[in-house]
């Protein structure tokens, strides 16, 4: 008897997809705007059923598998895609022109968290190729949600043209990966898989295209140009979620699939940290729209991430982990906070921010708080989540990496402070004037800041993960 | 029999509970109540250590006649070895328990005060609140267990010392002294750190149980360590002596206390006069038998020459004052100099501990009729709004009690019998005959110099010349004029207690008895000093011009303090500032922020240069992709 509840996330997901499907059809156009609360309480739902146990197992021949660390990484996206959720409620509501497209957004994004899902869990290339682009295709059409922007059409045009391009790489290197390991299974490319110049090439390939998707250089020029230009919702769903799910499937698939090539990916991981930690920190040096600069922001933060990998072993995989986490939070009191004063004011750009503080204490604090994470500073969750992956690198005898991720912290520091100085230390005749966030924005926030504020001080999370990953490998 | 003084944890937690309540709600609580509030908690703290002194030295039994060590309370805080911790505790012996009488009683008695004294001030509540800050740490200090705790409370009592002295902090010369204050006693309790740290490696402990036992290792075994031909142990004691010594403005450290004076007058009679000022005293007394068997008392013999010498200094710049706080605040350093070489001559047995006794007995006196003559100027000054003593005179007909008082304590502390002061100098003085002669000339040229210059300050505020007052002065209110009588009393009562018996090294102790020899030539030099002041300002006359005419250079000279304080100045701005410091700030300026300054901009540079590299069209994306991974090819297949 094939056990079906070991998909139940996807199954519940897809129902959420049908519902909004029916809501939208059955829905009068004045009603539409009630939907949103509906969505939202329906993800809800699923968010809370999401943290009931899940055994692990396979489905389909293999084509699909689940396992602890699996299934709570999943939670992890279902949180942070609720927290993206309610902080776009608003905007969503007062700001949208096209109110009868309210469903579509659920239902796309929904549609996107489904194809994530099927990419953590797939068992072999095809159900991941289906998974990456199920992902990547509803993101096009958030991307140019608001389609009135000229700007968000750009956008658009520009993730698909590039999404196509890695997708086409991607999928040549799969099919030499194919060619050499005899299988599409990914526990039968492991057993077969020889160090051969073909495999080596479709690994490259391959790696190249999911780089694509985390932004790392020199594949991330799409992601300043996209972040800019879409709504802040699937700008942080880009940044936090899609990036999140990226890096996890390239980890599984490089420990899991290439362990044969794992001398020669480390080499490809360690040119690409250096590079994506330079270029996102000195890019981001000059950024002035917040959206931009969190952009590039995240760019150099996925860099770090990989000095996880390049650990090759479970401790790598427990560090990425936790760090993915605290970048979700972290990361999601950023925009949360950029969220709330674009649209209440529309502003996005640094100097809007001066004097912040003294007008809206609490978003300055919030923003101060995620930003602080980020750059990793102590006692905050991004010190621990940084600190783990150094010493993931150093016990591998990477002190180079180690020194160079250093200086890139140092850089990072001054950019991130700017914002800080901007709200705190800077008077301004107009200062953003205060306003009150609605409920779902707070809640939004809330659970952001007590996110980084958990992982910081609740150590025990971090020994779970490790369990989490122990015998993974 | 009850032993049980557990409940002595509340003399700690009622004052900064005080200072919590005080200091947090500072603008909420009214100044009426942050007074009544202060006084009562200050009186449950006084009627704990006044019960637990009766217990102590009345109802316990000694045990083979020994006054007992008792722990209030005591926890382990940090283990660093197995014999090397660090606790928290509550020590109670006669030094420690005589101290929190003195603390409380003081305490108590300036906070009466302060009501009337501050009244109308804009900062009331919160010079209540610094004032339980102080009452607190001090209380922390003397009950210490081991040196580290007794840091951290010196170091509190530093800080809160610092708070009260700036207390009127829109005064450039308040902010100005109290920043000398901190200064001067940080960097003695340099030494001080250094002194722990080295007594913790050398000597095994922190404790002061153990490192006092006459047989325990850090005692017996000085001699295994050296350094520059003295025992480790010995520089350790010196550098804490160093800090004691700045603690207690003793020469060449005493510079921040005149200063002081710059402090409400009761935070002078609290703790510029009272209780912070002896804590080097109580911290040479807490390591007596250290000071006294580590090479057979090296460092005891510097304490005593220090506080001989700070002594007879105090006293001759004393002479020649004009500000009456400050003229206390010499009188001060003087009498403390007397407490340090009494503990200096000391021995540790039987009747040759009389130094010791008459050191802390010497505290305990001194204390009150200090503070006594503090709280006295403090009402002159608040009736004439002036520190001077040309803008005083002829004020024993507007201020009675204030009189009064003040010549009981100086009479106290002039040594005239039958005053408390006589009894404690009168021991100090067999001491100091007894086993070291220079000191003992030293000490008693010094007690007709204080019977003198304390004359000169009675006569000349409320005789002299009589002066005519645009308003004129008035007897202070109540809640001044008790705290004044009741440390009256207490200028003289302490003189008949049982000091001898109770406050032994040895913890043994004796029965006491006056040397009448010793005390008719004490007598008689503190009367011919009071003799002679009458003669000078008890009306106008012309002798004090004529003496300081024929003194000419040395008169000024003491005038201005023999130049210590320009000497200091000296070494600290031109020396220390120009000649050390000012190099390496141009070394930290142009060379090293100028490397990282240039490292920022060249990395902000770097920037900007490789901006235009986002070019914003797609096919420079996708060539960069290709790029991209043609590169990482060739990286892979050929280079690594």
């Amino acid at each position: 008897m094939t056990n079906f509840l070991l998909m139940r996330n996807e199954i519940i997901l897809l129902v959420l997809i049908l519902a909004m499907l029916i809501l939208e059809v059955t829905t009068k156009p004045q009603h539409k705007k009630g939907l949103i609360n509906v969505a939202i309480g329906l993800f809800l739902l699923h968010t809370i059923l999401g943290f009931f146990p899940n055994e692990a197992g396979e489905l389909f021949g293999g084509s699909f598998r689940t396992n602890g660390l699996i299934h709570f990484f999943k939670n992890v996206l279902n949180v942070g895609v609720l927290i993206i959720l309610l902080q776009s409620a608003d905007w969503l509501r007062d700001k949208v022109a096209v109110y009868n497209k309210i469903p579509e957004f659920f239902m796309l994004l929904f549609s996107s968290l489904l194809g994530m899902n099927y990419m953590i869990s797939s068992g072999d290339f095809l159900m991941f190729y289906i998974g990456l682009e199920l992902s990547t295709l509803p993101l096009v059409a958030l991307v140019a949600y608001n389609s009135f922007s000229e700007k968000a059409t750009e956008a658009a045009i520009k993730l698909i043209l590039s999404a196509a391009l890695a997708s086409a790489v991607s999928l040549f290197g799969i099919s030499m990966l194919y060619a050499t390991g005899g299988s599409i299974f990914f526990e039968e490319i492991a057993t077969n898989l020889q160090t051969s110049n073909l495999a080596i090439l479709g690994m490259v390939f391959f790696f190249s295209g999911v780089a694509f998707k985390i932004s790392l250089a020199p594949f991330h020029f799409w992601t300043a140009d996209v972040y800019e230009g879409a709504p802040i919702g699937i700008t942080s769903y880009l940044s936090v979620i899609s990036k999140g799910a990226a890096v996890f499937v390239l980890m599984s698939i490089l420990f899991t699939v290439l362990p044969a090539l794992t001398e020669v990916w480390k080499n490809v991981v360690y040119v690409v940290a250096i590079a994506t930690m330079f270029v996102g920190n000195l890019f981001a040096l000059r950024q002035q729209n917040m959206k931009r600069f969190l952009a590039y922001s995240s760019i150099a933060q996925a860099g770090f991430m990989l000095m996880g990998i390049i650990n090759a072993e479970e401790l790598g995989i427990a560090t990425v982990v936790f760090f993915l986490l605290v970048y979700v939070f972290s990361n999601l009191g950023a925009f949360g906070v950029v969220q709330a004063i674009s649209s209440e004011t529309g502003k996005e750009n640094m100097d809007d921010y001066t004097g912040l503080y003294r007008t809206n204490p609490k978003l300055a604090l919030t923003l101060l708080l995620a930003l602080f994470s980020l750059a990793g500073i102590p006692p905050l969750a991004g010190f621990f989540g940084k600190f783990f992956l150094y010493a993931a690198a150093a016990s591998k005898g990477y002190y180079l990496l180690v020194f160079l991720a250093v200086v890139n912290v140092t850089i990072s520091l001054y950019y991130y402070l700017l914002p800080v100085r901007a709200m705190f230390l800077r008077k301004s005749e107009d200062a953003i004037p205060y306003f009150k966030n609605k409920v779902m924005m707070r809640a939004g926030l809330v659970l952001a800041v007590a996110g980084i504020l958990v992982l910081g001080l609740y150590s025990p999370l971090y020994n779970y993960i490790v369990e989490l990953s122990a015998g993974i490998l | 029999m009850n032993m049980d003084f557990s409940y002595t944890i509340f003399i700690l937690i009622i004052p900064i509970a005080m200072f919590i309540l005080l200091g947090f709600f500072y603008n909420k609580i009214k100044p009426a109540v942050s007074g009544w509030i202060g006084v009562a908690g200050l009186t449950a703290v006084a009627g704990m250590s006044y019960y637990t002194a009766y217990q102590y030295f009345f109802n316990i039994p000694k045990v083979d006649g020994k006054f007992q060590t008792f722990f209030g309370f005591k926890m382990n805080w940090m283990n660093f070895t197995d014999t090397l911790r660090i606790d928290m505790g509550i020590l109670l012996d006669p030094i420690s328990i005589m101290m929190l009488a003195v603390v409380s009683t003081i305490s108590l008695m300036v906070h009466i005060y302060s009501r009337g004294y501050m009244k109308g001030d804009r900062g009331y509540t919160k010079f209540f609140a610094f004032l339980a800050l102080f009452t607190f740490s001090m209380m922390g200090l003397v009950v210490a267990t081991n040196l580290f705790q007794i840091y951290i409370f010196w170091e509190l009592v530093g800080v809160s010392s610092f708070l009260l002295i700036g207390y009127y902090y829109e005064k450039p010369s308040a902010v100005a002294a109290a920043k000398k204050a901190f200064i001067v006693t940080r960097f003695a309790d340099l030494g001080f750190l250094i002194g722990i740290l080295l007594m913790g490696y050398y000597g095994g402990s922190y404790d002061f149980m153990e490192l006092n036992n006459p047989e325990g290792p850090a005692i017996m075994n000085w001699a295994s360590s050296s350094f520059m031909g003295l025992s480790v142990i010995t520089w350790a004691l010196i550098l804490m002596f160093m800090g004691g010594a700045g603690k207690s403005a003793m020469f060449p450290l005493h510079i921040w206390l005149p200063d002081a004076m710059e402090g409400p007058t009761p935070v002078s009679a609290l703790i510029h006069a009272a209780t912070m000022v002896v804590a080097g005293v109580y911290l040479v007394a807490r390591l007596f038998p250290m000071f006294h068997f580590v090479e057979n008392g090296f460092a005891l013999n510097i304490v005593a020459w220090v506080g001989a010498i700070s002594s007879l200094i105090a006293a001759i710049i004393a002479l020649t004052q004009t500000d009456i706080k400050r003229i206390l605040a010499f009188s001060t350093m003087s009498q403390i100099g007397y407490m340090m070489l009494a503990l200096g001559v000391s021995e540790y047995d039987g009747h040759d501990g009389i130094g010791y006794i008459a050191s802390m007995w010497h505290l305990f006196t001194h204390a009150m009729f200090k503070a006594l003559l503090f709280l006295g100027a403090g009402s002159v000054i608040h009736a004439v709004h002036s520190n001077y003593m040309k803008d005083m005179g002829g004020l024993h007909k507007y201020m009675k009690i204030t009189s009064i008082t003040f010549l009981i304590a100086a009479l106290s502390i002039s040594g005239v019998p039958g005053f408390s002061g006589f009894f404690s100098k009168d021991e100090i003085l067999v001491a100091a005959f007894h086993h070291n002669k220079p000191i003992y000339f030293i000490t008693l040229f010094v007690a007709g110099l204080t019977a003198f210059y304390m004359f000169r300050l009675y006569f000349s505020i409320f005789w002299g010349k009589k002066k005519e007052y645009e308003h004129a002065p008035h007897e202070s209110p109540w809640s001044m004029a008790i705290p004044l009588i009741f440390l009256a009393i207490m200028s003289i009562l302490p003189g008949y207690l049982p000091f001898t018996e109770w406050l032994a090294p040895d913890r043994i102790g004796f029965h006491g008895h006056i040397d009448y020899t010793m005390a008719t030539i004490a007598t008689l030099t503190g009367l011919t000093g009071i003799f002679l002041a009458w003669l000078f300002y008890f009306k106008p006359s012309i002798y004090p011009a004529k003496v300081s005419a024929f003194f000419g250079k040395l008169y000024k000279w003491t005038f201005n303090k023999f130049y210590i304080d320009e000497v200091y100045l000296f070494i600290t701005k031109i020396i220390i500032f120009k000649g050390i410091s000012a190099p390496f700030a141009w070394f930290d300026k142009k060379v090293v922020d100028a490397t990282m300054e240039g490292i920022g901009n060249k990395t902000v540079d770097l920037s900007k240069g490789i901006k235009g590299m986002q070019s914003g069209k797609l096919q420079d994306y996708a060539f960069a992709f290709a790029g991209g991974v043609f590169i990482l090819v060739l990286i892979v297949m050929y280079v690594m």
